[in-house]
């Protein structure tokens, strides 16, 4: 008998969370943005979805495959890394980009610093950044072509988003079509209510938590009333709800901040990263050159990582000094 | 009163149902006795009889080996057939008095006394001592060493601790269940030598009959009180213990008596109870066979000394083949490749599980989810901590205070990677504790 007994130490049981069903959480979570974004803009908009996903996963699969490690594909991570693309995607962008930015977010992003767990900026945005950059008039043009089977302006023709129109002082600003999301946009950032939906869902299931969201979306908020006090004379609550629910701060805020890989592990390293983040972007909104702020501003936060864990080691029991 | 807890923490599968209404069964054995000269932490016990020796149930076979260290008593009536080294659960070999099991049961006189106040203070210390008490929660400490602190008047509070918060476990439940009065009594005895002292006995709200039964039970015992504590693992580790019961905190530069605590276990109490009046040493322990590869999972009374394997056997054997063996809980207990092991005065309990999760888990990488650190209730970084290990990076392994750890187990079980951080930050704590030990 002794000979087919296991031996391995201690603890002897596992709990049924791991990596996939995780991922697999975050991708239903996502559903409901993705699913009003194809409802708001039409069925481009689900194309770009899937060619930004498969182009994920294919690539994924590929460099496992040429470097001959184990198979990663199964836990998700790369299907979660392509509906983000793809939602920070302009909904009639043509399908070769979302395709360009998924290999570079998982090839040059993810697998070269050593795939999951190892990338210290989050994929996604890193790869909306490098489209952003490379096409910069491709991926801010949200024009739709007419035709388009959308439910937004369909006369639209320059059609600029609604931050855009906060920044520059122009056009209409109607805070509950952002709130509800039949507004232009990206094809996931628009609608605060299904991103909400979507993370009321991961804080049930207990896969994020309320620190960064609400350390994030606290400072901006702080942030943007001081300076609508300061350049403009009083508080201005429709300017700071056209803040809070215009751009990609909601879809940000939970979905790309919550990262866990791009997140600091120390409890209080998060409320430190959740409070910058909502500094910088508010820096990067007000007195930026472009409208949005929230891409740049977690790239730039996933950088200060390791020194925030740094400053914030949490003190162990019995380390804080005499009770 | 709401439930005293901890920071941190899991909720593994308690399994407890399988033996919590089996009643406590007498099991005599049948083979050959072995009693480790080691089953408690410092120095082993020097042998005091020889071979071919007749010994009888209750008589020192072995004296302790300096102050922290305690003798081992024979549990059956018999000859001494060897002394020579056997296998215990961790793997080593450690020397061992071997006893036939004559079947007679003969034992020694018993000198017990009418009641703790007629001894001294000293001489309550000294039974304990001699009655071979040691904590019998898993550590093995010798008991008279934590009852003798510095300074005595110092101890605020006596906790007993009958959390049980290892899955499976039902010993100390079914000891506060049958003999509820032995446990007050043993709690008495320790409060004897402690005159500031307020006892405390603390159980999981997991076990509501208990708590009910003590609580009437201490009614009229103006020092004793009974602690509800919430059902999480590890709610009965010491440290967690004592902060969830006073709020106070214990590092690992520190003991229980410096936070003014002294912590026992339920068995501890009533084995100190025995030794002091009734004059009987530490001979028997209640353990649980259990797991679902056990046809009729029980709870036993046997001798120490005793091979694992009659326990199988008296519990009806296996109904399915197991695949993995445990001593003790399936969160600290330690896997065993072989059933030629005694019981110990530290054994709780035998558990066989048809499946092992560990080897039907693959390991993958890290997603930095935190998981490990929202459990960990000595409130350090388990992944970061396991890195360093891996790295055998020693300076950054104490600087995140990998040195606290008190290796309960929650951050593997909760890592959804399935990392194996406890076994990590166990093993680099040994090798630090090591390096420290030879450049001193």
């Amino acid at each position: 008998m002794s000979d087919l007994l296991n031996v391995s130490s201690s603890p002897h049981v596992r709990s049924k969370v791991n990596t996939s069903n995780l991922m697999l959480m975050v991708v239903i979570a996502l559903l409901p943005a993705s699913i009003f974004g194809v409802y708001n803009f039409g069925i481009h908009a689900l194309l770009v979805i899937l060619v930004s996903v498969a182009a994920c996963v294919l690539t994924e699969w590929l460099y496992n495959k040429g470097m001959k490690k184990t198979q990663t594909i199964g836990d998700y991570s790369a299907v979660v890394t392509g509906i983000l693309l793809a939602l920070n995607m302009p909904p009639a962008i043509a399908l070769w980009i979302p395709a360009l930015g998924g290999v570079f977010a998982i090839l040059v992003v993810k697998q070269l610093f050593g795939g999951l767990g190892q990338n210290f900026m989050n994929p996604a945005l890193a790869g909306r950044c490098f489209l952003m950059i490379s096409f910069t008039g491709k991926m801010t043009d949200f024009t739709l072509p007419s035709g388009a089977n959308s439910k937004v302006f369909v006369d639209a023709v320059t059609a600029a988003t609604p931050l855009a129109n906060v920044k520059s002082g122009e056009g209409t600003v109607d805070v509950m079509s952002m709130f509800v999301g039949n507004i232009q946009g990206t094809i996931g950032e628009t609608s605060v209510i299904a991103i909400l939906i979507g993370a009321a869902f991961l804080l049930f299931m207990k896969v994020i938590d309320l620190r960064i969201p609400l350390t994030y979306i606290g400072s901006f908020t702080v942030f943007v009333a001081i300076y609508s006090m300061a350049a403009k004379g009083g508080l201005d609550i429709n300017y700071i709800a056209a803040h809070l629910c215009g751009g990609g701060l909601m879809l940000g805020a939970w979905f790309m901040a919550t990262d866990y890989v791009t997140t600091p592990i120390t409890k209080k390293g998060q409320l430190v990263y959740g409070c910058l983040l909502g500094i910088v972007t508010a820096v990067f909104r007000i007195f930026g050159g472009s409208a949005e702020g929230v891409s740049y501003a977690i790239i730039f936060c996933n950088l200060l990582i390791p020194l925030i864990e740094r400053v914030t080691i949490p003190t162990a029991l019995g380390k804080g000094g005499q009770k | 009163m709401g439930l005293l807890t901890f920071k941190g923490g899991v909720h593994p599968y308690d399994g407890k149902e399988l033996s919590k209404d089996k009643p406590i069964k007498s099991v005599s054995p049948k083979g050959d006795l072995v009693y480790l000269l080691s089953q408690h932490i410092g120095a082993p016990a020097k042998p005091i009889v020889a071979k071919g020796d007749h010994v009888l149930a209750g008589q020192k076979i072995a004296e302790p080996g300096g102050f922290v260290s305690s003798p081992v008593h024979a549990s059956v009536s018999g000859t001494v057939k060897a002394i020579e080294p056997r296998l215990t659960v961790t793997g080593a070999m450690v020397p061992a008095i071997i006893v036939e099991n004559d079947q007679k049961y003969e034992e020694v006189e018993f000198s017990g006394v009418e009641k703790v106040e007629d001894l001294s203070k000293d001489e309550v210390i000294k039974r304990i001592q001699e009655g071979g008490v040691v904590g019998m929660g898993g550590a093995g400490f010798p008991t008279h060493v934590k009852l003798s602190p510095k300074d005595p008047d110092k101890i605020e509070y006596v906790l007993i601790n009958g959390a049980e918060c290892e899955p499976y476990i039902t010993s100390d439940y079914k000891r506060m269940m049958d003999e509820p009065q032995l446990v007050i009594a043993g709690l008495k005895t320790i409060l004897y030598l402690f005159d500031n002292a307020k006892g405390y006995i603390c159980i999981e709200d997991n076990k509501p009959d208990c708590i009910k039964k003590m609580e009437e039970l201490v009614k009229s015992e103006p020092r004793i009180e009974v602690k509800a504590l919430q059902t999480k693992y590890p709610q009965g580790a010491e440290r967690s213990l004592i902060y969830a019961t006073t709020g106070r905190e214990v590092n690992s530069g520190m003991l229980p008596a410096d936070a003014g605590c002294v912590v026992d276990n339920v068995e501890t109490a009533v084995a100190a109870y025995k030794a002091v009046v009734l004059g009987r040493p530490l001979m028997h322990k209640i353990i649980t066979v259990t797991g679902d590869a056990i046809a009729d999972p029980q709870n036993f009374a046997v001798c120490t000394g005793t091979i694992y394997e009659e326990l199988v056997e008296e519990a009806g054997g296996f109904k399915q083949e197991p695949e993995k063996i445990i001593s003790g809980g399936p969160m600290m207990g330690q896997g065993l490749f072989s059933m030629q092991v005694p019981v110990t005065k530290s054994s709780s309990a035998l558990l066989c599980l048809t499946k092992d999760e560990v080897s039907a888990n693959r390991e993958t990488a890290c997603i930095n989810c935190g998981r490990c650190v929202s459990v960990c209730p000595a409130r350090l970084v388990p992944s970061r901590l396991a890195t360093f290990a891996d790295h055998q990076n020693e300076e950054a392994f104490v600087k995140w205070e990998g040195m606290e750890c008190v290796a309960c187990g929650c951050c593997s079980f909760t890592c959804p990677a399935k990392r194996h951080l406890t076994q990590s930050i166990k093993s680099m704590r040994a090798i630090v504790l090591n390096n420290r030990k030879k450049n001193a």
